[in-house]
């Protein structure tokens, strides 16, 4: 059993407004294995951010409790929370690099705040700006760096201190999507190498799909679902999951056809051209009416709704085909909404069909 | 050179413009470092205890916030009369250069305390709480993120606040004071010496530029956002 690094115990936070109390976060619980990478994801406005802040206490939780290496935050004097957050590191959608400061000062700077002699500060500082890849900019100011340089050196000044966490809000956020991959790699690097626990707040489902084991899914200021990556993608129980896992905009709406069946990646199998495959196999076209995939580290998940032939025996062929590879595929009754609506369609009844 | 200049070539006149130079620039200089020493403790204050701050005090800050604006209401002339007594404690005397820094501190150290408050409010509040996550004091915080990030602006900020302040030393010479504002009120307005005058404006306005010219180099130079 991988131990607690941080659990949040029923935690909630409100604030103050002129028109009374918004509660942003309400009985959240959440544990973070050490090793872990864990995502929260949700819509904006959900939380999310907020929840991370509520883990170094930059927002203070107005109930229940967060248990960082087995400590309760809410409960320490403020050197003790300041010498707790050393051991939590942080970077931000904006970056927040000390903009008066060259590369290598930022990246020193957690070390004088925490007493580290200048030469020991300096050593480390060229380590860590040499493992994030900007060894040769460290005499940089953060004005000539780019935004993924920039973060690449907060990461660096978030290392610093040897953290035992990484907290990243939005860390990816403000960057271009090749950027992203780049950080997200390195992200996986340091915790594989470094054995930094990471928490990753996000709006992208493609954040988790490439990074993380576990994820938690945020949806009005509570967790809607929480578990390891690949159940949550391939069985999301409830809406805000479907929502975030089935993106909008790919409604396919009701269909008025026969022999629709739907089939659902779970991971099981790799990314093989199956459904290639199966009509070579077969010899017999299939109309794929609705497709949504995703690669999460080679492993294919998503679901497919394709049309089979007419022909009886064909189509029995290509369900035995599927079943042969791990791959169920499930009749659609005629004239019901294929998905692809996330909001009506009843996953839950679909497997019960099928059960 | 016009007639009307041809005064200026005595060489007691001219020593006399020199030495009024030098008043004004002792005053000035000396009132902006006290002013500033008041200022940065008033503006840290400000910017700490606001609703918002690092360490949100909201009964000091009112208080703060009023004492400030009320010294600011003040108009400078009648602020160096109101002080006499202080002054003559202080200094020992109501005359001269020495006090007429008195009254100029305090007068200029709200002033001061205002425009510091602004330019430390210009951080990014996103680099203060990168700074918070760390586990960085509010000691901390004030004098290794606050004020080295705000530099640039404290510079920029620094002088405007020494024109201001050089503005406020001329007009001490009304009632005491010594400096350019002295002689352009014995000689300028007492006894109609338009040369005195004219002499007495162009090396304000040279001061002023100069200082100003200083200030922009300063900032522009320390501020590595522009490299």
């Amino acid at each position: 059993m991988a131990e607690p690094v941080i659990e949040i115990k029923g935690l909630g936070k409100s604030f103050k407004s002129k028109n009374g109390p918004v509660v942003a976060l309400r009985d959240i619980n959440l544990t973070v294995e050490k090793g872990d990478i864990f995502g929260i994801i949700g819509m904006s406005g959900a939380g999310k951010s907020t929840l991370v802040r509520c883990i170094n206490l930059l927002e203070r939780p107005t109930e229940g409790a967060v248990i960082f290496d087995g400590q309760d935050m809410c409960r320490l004097s403020s050197a003790e929370l300041n010498r707790a957050r050393r051991s939590m590191g942080m970077i931000f959608q904006q970056f927040n690099l000390l903009m008066q400061r060259s590369a290598e000062a930022n990246v020193r700077f957690p070390m004088e705040i925490s007493g580290v002699p200048h030469a020991k500060a300096k050593r480390r500082a060229r380590e860590l700006l040499e493992l994030v890849g900007l060894g040769e900019r460290a005499h940089y100011y953060p004005s000539q760096l780019s935004g993924g340089q920039k973060q690449r050196v907060a990461i660096a000044r978030a290392l610093s201190t040897e953290p035992k966490v990484l907290l990243c809000d939005e860390a990816t956020s403000a960057l271009d999507p090749s950027t992203t991959a780049s950080i997200l790699n390195l992200l996986r690097d340091i915790n594989r190498r470094l054995g930094v626990t990471v928490v990753i707040i996000t709006h992208e489902m493609s954040v988790i799909e490439q990074i993380c084991n576990r994820v938690a899914i945020i949806s009005e200021s509570r967790i809607a679902e929480c578990g390891t990556v690949e159940e949550v993608f391939s069985n999301p129980r409830t809406d805000a999951a479907r929502r975030l896992v089935l993106p909008e905009g790919r409604r396919a709406g009701h269909i008025k056809a026969d022999r629709l069946y739907r089939i659902v990646f779970n991971g099981s199998s790799s990314l093989n051209p199956v459904i290639a495959d199966m009509i070579l196999e077969c010899k017999a076209p299939v109309n794929i009416i609705h497709a949504d995939m995703r690669d999460m580290d080679g492993k294919a998940f998503g679901q497919m709704v394709v049309q089979l032939p007419e022909d009886q025996e064909i189509c029995a062929r290509m369900l035995g085909f599927m079943e042969a590879r791990g791959l169920a595929m499930w009749e659609i009754p005629p004239g019901s909404c294929i998905d692809c609506d996330p909001e009506d369609y009843d996953y839950e009844q679909e497997r019960g069909r099928h059960a | 050179m016009p007639d009307f200049l041809a005064g200026l070539c005595d060489p007691d006149t001219l020593q006399m413009l020199a030495e009024g130079t030098l008043d004004t620039l002792y005053m000035t200089l000396a009132s902006t470092f006290f002013a500033y020493v008041f200022g940065m403790i008033m503006a840290v204050v400000l910017v700490v205890c606001r609703a918002d701050g690092i360490r949100p005090c909201p009964g000091l800050y009112k208080v703060l916030d009023v004492v400030v604006n009320l010294t600011r209401s003040f108009p400078f002339l009648i602020l160096m009369i109101a002080v006499i007594p202080l002054t003559r404690f202080l200094v020992g005397t109501t005359i001269g250069n020495n006090a007429t820094v008195v009254p100029l501190v305090i007068a200029a150290a709200p002033f001061v305390a205002r425009l510091i408050e602004s330019s430390l409010l210009e951080v990014d509040h996103g680099i203060v709480e990168a700074a918070q996550s760390m586990g960085a004091s509010t000691f901390q915080i004030i004098f290794r993120v606050l004020i080295p990030e705000a530099l640039p602006s404290l510079i920029n900020g620094s002088a405007i606040a020494s024109t201001t302040i050089l503005g406020y030393s001329a007009m001490s010479g009304a009632v005491g004071g010594g400096g350019l504002g002295k002689l352009a009120i014995m000689y300028g307005y007492n006894r109609y010496q338009t040369d005195i005058m004219f002499a007495t404006c162009v090396l304000l306005i040279l001061i002023v530029q100069i200082l100003q010219e200083i200030g922009n180099r300063l900032s522009r130079r320390c501020d590595k956002r522009l490299v």
